[in-house]
């Protein structure tokens, strides 16, 4: 267990909490793969939107959609873990969360309930995990039966490291 | 109540009840060096307020009562009770004229001088006992007293002129006898003096002056406070919050009655109509609450001005017109000292000396004239001086020096082009650094300025007659209209301010879109417009079956750059509120930012500058792009505007434009018949018509296009059927006519067109008294001037030799220079040689040398070319022209061979 919190320091530290609280995050599913956002940074759940495509933005970027009257950014999340695009079967589901005072949809195939989880279950990264999962997950929870990955939002949208590496 | 006075009674309402508590607090500590700035630079800018009013009396106090504040703050004098109650006595007197100001809006008369002369003797170091003297021989109010009879000052007569004469005098002889030592010290030492007695001090001369303040101010407390509460002040971040809730309020209405417009008879309809008509007027409140008058920007340029052409020695005549215009405050602010560097700019390097204009044969004072004007939701405000104009070549010289262009570069660049060289930052075309300006920063400052705020900056000019710079700006930043377009099945905005027109074009319209390579072009009034493809451009994709092609063109205008942007649908004009995008789309110079629209979806705002900028990268086309822009530039050297017409039977006729002096429409029950030939009066005197096919029947009644040539006191019009066009063509007569008043058919505008031959018609109006009217129009002198025109092309021979003879000269022509040179060996005699520049064998240039060094040495020569270029003239001046005469500019022609020969004559 120490050793676990002293291997995972960097991106507990990050993400502000200790090991031994428990922490309570929102599911969402992304082909087939559940994964965690902190409950706090999520502003709003969003069926399918009608979305305005910006041209020559990057590929995540799915475009933005109008929030109650704010410009929120569209993030396709699948795209952004490297995976192919949602096929039409899928309606698909928004997260809105929060990153330095802009507002961003995140675009995930479906949403979940929110899982009350405990540190204990919490592991880090696995060390042969694809590199770019490996740079915007936080670590892994072991549910019961499956694995649940913590999605590092700040990582996620932070699209100019993302260019430059 | 003048805007100008009320804001400044507000503004210095305030500053004097700052100044009271800060006052009181430099007294319980008089070493805060942070304090003494503050309340100096108040006091200063009441000062400097009063003085631009022209109000003298509450300056000359607040001067008094800087004067002492200045002392204080550069460490001369130490902070006293007497001191500052002196200060705030001051203070009441300024407030008592402010009173009054308010109420009459002129200062009371009345007189101050007790008052200064103890703040001066304080300033300069006077004792304390000599300050209360003062006070005890006239213990009058500060307020608006009439002055003691016979004042006399207790202090040596030596002290009272710096007083009466110059209150800003230097402080030393304000010190009675003792002046022996350096005022500084003893300054220090009355400070020292003074320091254990302020008590007496403050009981005593405060209660003999303020009795009367207070008495005053009770009466007038009321009147006091009236403008101050009429106005508020609001800090301009609440009133953008408000704008910011209200534009949001536009938006949500806007969504709602799209709603309900969805569902007839909707409970909702009557409530939501009313929602809108209060959202309208709170937004057009809230909108009003941001608008000021232009002039409020302007207020202060004629003050500057006045005070540049003393600095400069020039005269200046500053003209303001639509200082009415209002516009946003907050752009207002923004273009406030864009727009004070531009007249400064204007003044130092625009206009020039009063001598250089004599010699340039302009009236000795410039002018500068600002002008605002709204147009189509945007203001539009010209900054124009009658000056020197740019000097391409320095321009030039200075691109090339800095290093931001190469020779050749330039070569191939259009004037415009160069002059956007002068927006670069650290660039400055001034020989000599002044005061003013010329250190080079300014002009791209005020670019980046104006950019900020979405709004453009042009620039017109022409050498020797001056400059204009056009600025364009949105009327607010918040709101802007813009253009909806859809290409692929995506809508965007593109701001109304850029769009200059809408062009739809089609295979089988005048308007096609026409490929050179894959790069579409748009003939456009004879010119090529580079078009965009704006699917390309930000790689959208078209879907399969989706037919609609991009056949609307927006024309755009960045700077002087025009290009199309080609779209697949153009939508209505919308009202936007510009958002920024999210930080992760900023690198995305295409847009400007995005918006929600009525309907509620999210539309993206195209960035013409952003357009511009990024198909300018493409190399290849830049390249093409400034190609065209040299070839059209070179071309234009050749093409001369000509006015097509119709008259007669036949194709369409033409005239070069220049020769034209106005169009006009006569009335023809106005033509009178005088010998068998129509007349009409025109601008009070006769004036002859003229048809161009001999024997053309004239209607009797309607109205009749008439082109009018003037040559000094006559005029003639010649009447036509009707006005076609004005193109720019190159003018190359291939068909040399054998009817009288034709010179020759040419190709113009792709159309054969004949060349009427103006001076023809001018002689068959003026035939009579050509002959006789040449003494008169001589002025006394007995000989005609004989001049020799040389010039290869007979249109110009025609046009010119009746033009000169009309004008009193004798004129010997010459088909080429060799032929010109052949009569310098026959012996004969010119007073004045004119000569074209581009002539085939020998060309101007060389005929210029080749006279020089002939007997004909010493005649003046004139340069006749369309070639206006400074280093064109400046070639023609090193060989011996003496002066250089754009061709067809008839008046400069004849006004140049005028000023030539009377010179000559003097000489």
């Amino acid at each position: 267990m120490s050793e676990l919190v002293a291997s995972g320091k960097r991106n507990i530290t990050r993400q502000g909490f200790a090991a031994e609280e428990q922490r309570q995050y929102v599911s969402i599913t992304i082909d087939g793969q559940m994964f965690g956002i902190p409950v706090l940074i999520v502003h709003d759940v969003l069926g399918p939107q009608r979305i305005t495509r910006i041209p020559l933005a990057p590929a995540e970027v799915a475009g933005s959609l109008n929030l109650r009257g704010r410009i929120v950014t569209a993030i396709d999340v699948r795209l952004r873990l490297g995976l192919i695009r949602r096929p039409a079967t899928i309606g698909g589901m928004s997260v809105v969360v929060e990153h330095s005072g802009e507002f961003y949809s995140l675009m995930v195939d479906g949403v979940g309930e929110v899982l009350t989880l405990s540190a204990s279950e919490f592991e880090r990264n696995p060390a042969t995990l694809d590199p770019r999962w490996r740079d915007i997950s936080l670590g892994i929870y072991r549910l019961q039966d499956q694995l649940l990955v913590i999605l590092d939002v700040n990582r996620l949208l932070d699209f100019t490291r993302h260019e430059a590496a | 109540m003048d805007d100008l006075l009320s804001e400044f009674l507000t503004e210095t309402a305030e500053n004097l009840s700052v100044l009271d508590v800060e006052l009181v607090k430099l007294e319980q500590n008089p070493n805060d060096p942070h304090l003494l700035g503050n309340i100096f630079r108040l006091v200063h800018t009441i000062k400097g307020t009063c003085g631009f009013l022209g109000l003298p009396r509450l300056e000359s106090v607040a001067h008094a009562g800087e004067n002492v504040l200045g002392r204080v703050r550069d460490g001369e004098l130490i902070v006293s009770a007497g001191t500052v109650s002196l200060i705030l006595q001051s203070l009441d007197c300024i407030k008592g004229i402010l009173s009054v100001l308010e109420a009459t809006e002129a200062e009371p008369p009345g007189d101050d001088s007790i008052l200064i002369a103890k703040l001066n003797a304080v300033a300069g170091g006077a004792s304390a006992d000599e300050v209360a003297g003062i006070t005890a021989v006239a213990p009058a109010s500060p307020l608006a007293a009439p002055p003691p009879p016979p004042f006399q000052p207790p202090f040596p007569v030596t002290a009272r002129a710096p007083v009466a004469s110059a209150p800003a005098a230097a402080p030393a002889p304000a010190t009675p006898a003792s002046a022996a030592p350096p005022p500084s010290e003893q300054t220090r030492e009355v400070a020292r003096v003074e320091a254990p007695q302020p008590p007496a001090e403050l009981a005593d001369e405060p209660e003999a002056a303020r009795p009367s303040a207070a008495a005053a101010q009770s009466v007038e407390a009321i009147k006091d406070s009236a403008i101050a509460a009429q106005t508020i002040r609001v800090s301009v971040d609440l009133l953008e919050n408000l704008m910011t809730m209200v534009s949001e309020l536009v938006l949500t209405r806007n969504q709602l009655l799209q709603i309900v417009r969805r569902h007839k008879d909707s409970e909702f309809t009557v409530p939501l109509q009313r929602l809108s008509h209060v959202t309208s007027e709170l937004q057009e409140g809230v909108m009003k609450t941001r608008m000021q008058p232009i002039g409020n920007a302007w207020a202060k340029l004629p003050r500057m001005v006045r005070d540049l052409s003393l600095e400069l020695g020039k005269k200046i005549d500053l003209q303001m017109i639509g200082a009415e215009t209002e516009l946003d405050r907050q752009v207002l602010e923004l273009i406030k000292d864009p727009l004070t560097h531009m007249v400064r700019n204007s003044a130092d390097h625009g206009l020039e000396t009063p001598d250089e204009r004599k010699r340039a044969s302009k009236s000795e004072t410039g002018r500068i004239t600002l002008n605002a004007y709204h147009e189509g939701g945007h203001i539009l405000i010209e900054i124009s001086d009658d000056g020197r104009g740019l000097n391409t070549e320095r321009i030039k010289a200075k691109i090339i020096q800095n290093g931001l262009a190469s020779e050749s570069d330039l070569d191939g660049m259009a004037e415009a082009q160069i002059y956007q060289f002068i927006f670069k930052p650290g660039f400055s075309t001034a020989a000599a650094v002044t005061a003013v300006s010329g250190r080079g920063v300014g002009m791209d400052v005020v670019r980046t300025n104006i950019e900020k705020i979405g709004g453009t900056i042009e620039l017109k000019s022409k050498f020797g007659r001056g400059s204009t710079f056009v600025i364009k700006i949105p009327l607010t930043l918040a709101i802007v209209s813009a253009l909806i377009v859809e290409s692929c099945g995506e809508r965007f905005a593109i701001p109304q301010i850029s769009v200059v027109e809408l062009v739809r074009a089609s295979a089988d319209s005048e308007h096609r879109i026409e490929r050179i390579h894959g790069t579409p072009v748009l003939r456009l009034r004879n010119r090529l417009l580079p078009l965009v493809s704006l699917e390309r451009l930000l790689r959208l994709d078209r879907r399969e079956g989706d037919a609609t092609t991009e056949s609307f063109i927006i024309v755009a205008q960045v700077g002087t750059y025009n290009f199309g942007i080609m779209v697949d649908r153009v939508f209505d004009t919308e009202e936007i509120v510009v958002k920024p995008v999210a930080p992760i789309l900023r690198h995305l110079s295409l847009f400007s930012g995005n918006t929600i629209l009525g309907d509620g979806s999210v539309i993206m705002i195209l960035d013409p500058n952003g357009i511009a900028a990024s198909t300018g990268e493409m190399t290849v086309s830049e390249n093409a792009q400034i190609d065209a822009a040299a070839a059209r530039d070179t071309h234009d050297h050749d093409r001369t505007t000509l006015l097509i017409f119709r008259a007669g039977d036949g194709g369409p006729k033409a005239v070069p434009l220049s020769l034209v002096a106005r169009l006009e429409e006569i009335d023809l029950e106005t033509v009178e018949f005088s010998h068998d030939r129509p007349m009409v009066q025109y601008r009070d005197k006769l004036m002859p018509l003229i048809p161009i096919v001999p024997g053309m029947k004239m209607q009797r009644t309607g109205r009749q296009p008439v082109l009018v040539f003037a040559d000094g006191e006559h005029s003639m019009g010649l009447v036509v059927d009707e006005i076609i066009d004005i193109v720019e063509d190159r003018l190359s007569v291939e068909l040399a006519a054998d009817r009288p008043g034709f010179i020759g058919s040419a190709i113009i505008a792709g159309r054969a067109t004949d060349v009427i031959d103006t001076g023809h018609f001018l002689l068959q109006a003026f035939g009579d008294w050509f002959h006789a009217g040449r003494d008169k129009l001589f002025d006394g002198r007995t000989k005609a001037k004989r001049i020799l025109l040389v010039d290869d092309s007979p249109f110009f021979r025609n046009l010119l030799i009746p033009i000169l003879s009309v004008n009193g000269f004798s004129v010997t022509s010459a088909d080429s220079a060799d032929d010109a040179l052949t009569m310098v060996e026959g012996g004969g005699t010119f007073d004045v040689i004119v000569s074209d520049i581009e002539m085939p064998g020998m060309n101007g240039y060389e005929f210029a040398r080749a006279v020089s060094a002939s007997k004909w040495a010493g005649t003046p020569m004139v340069a006749l070319s369309s070639h206006t270029s400074p280093q064109d003239m400046e070639r023609a001046r090193e060989v011996g022209f003496t002066d250089y005469v754009p061709k067809f500019d008839r008046d400069a022609l004849i006004h140049t061979l005028n000023q030539l020969l009377n010179t000559e004559k003097v000489a």
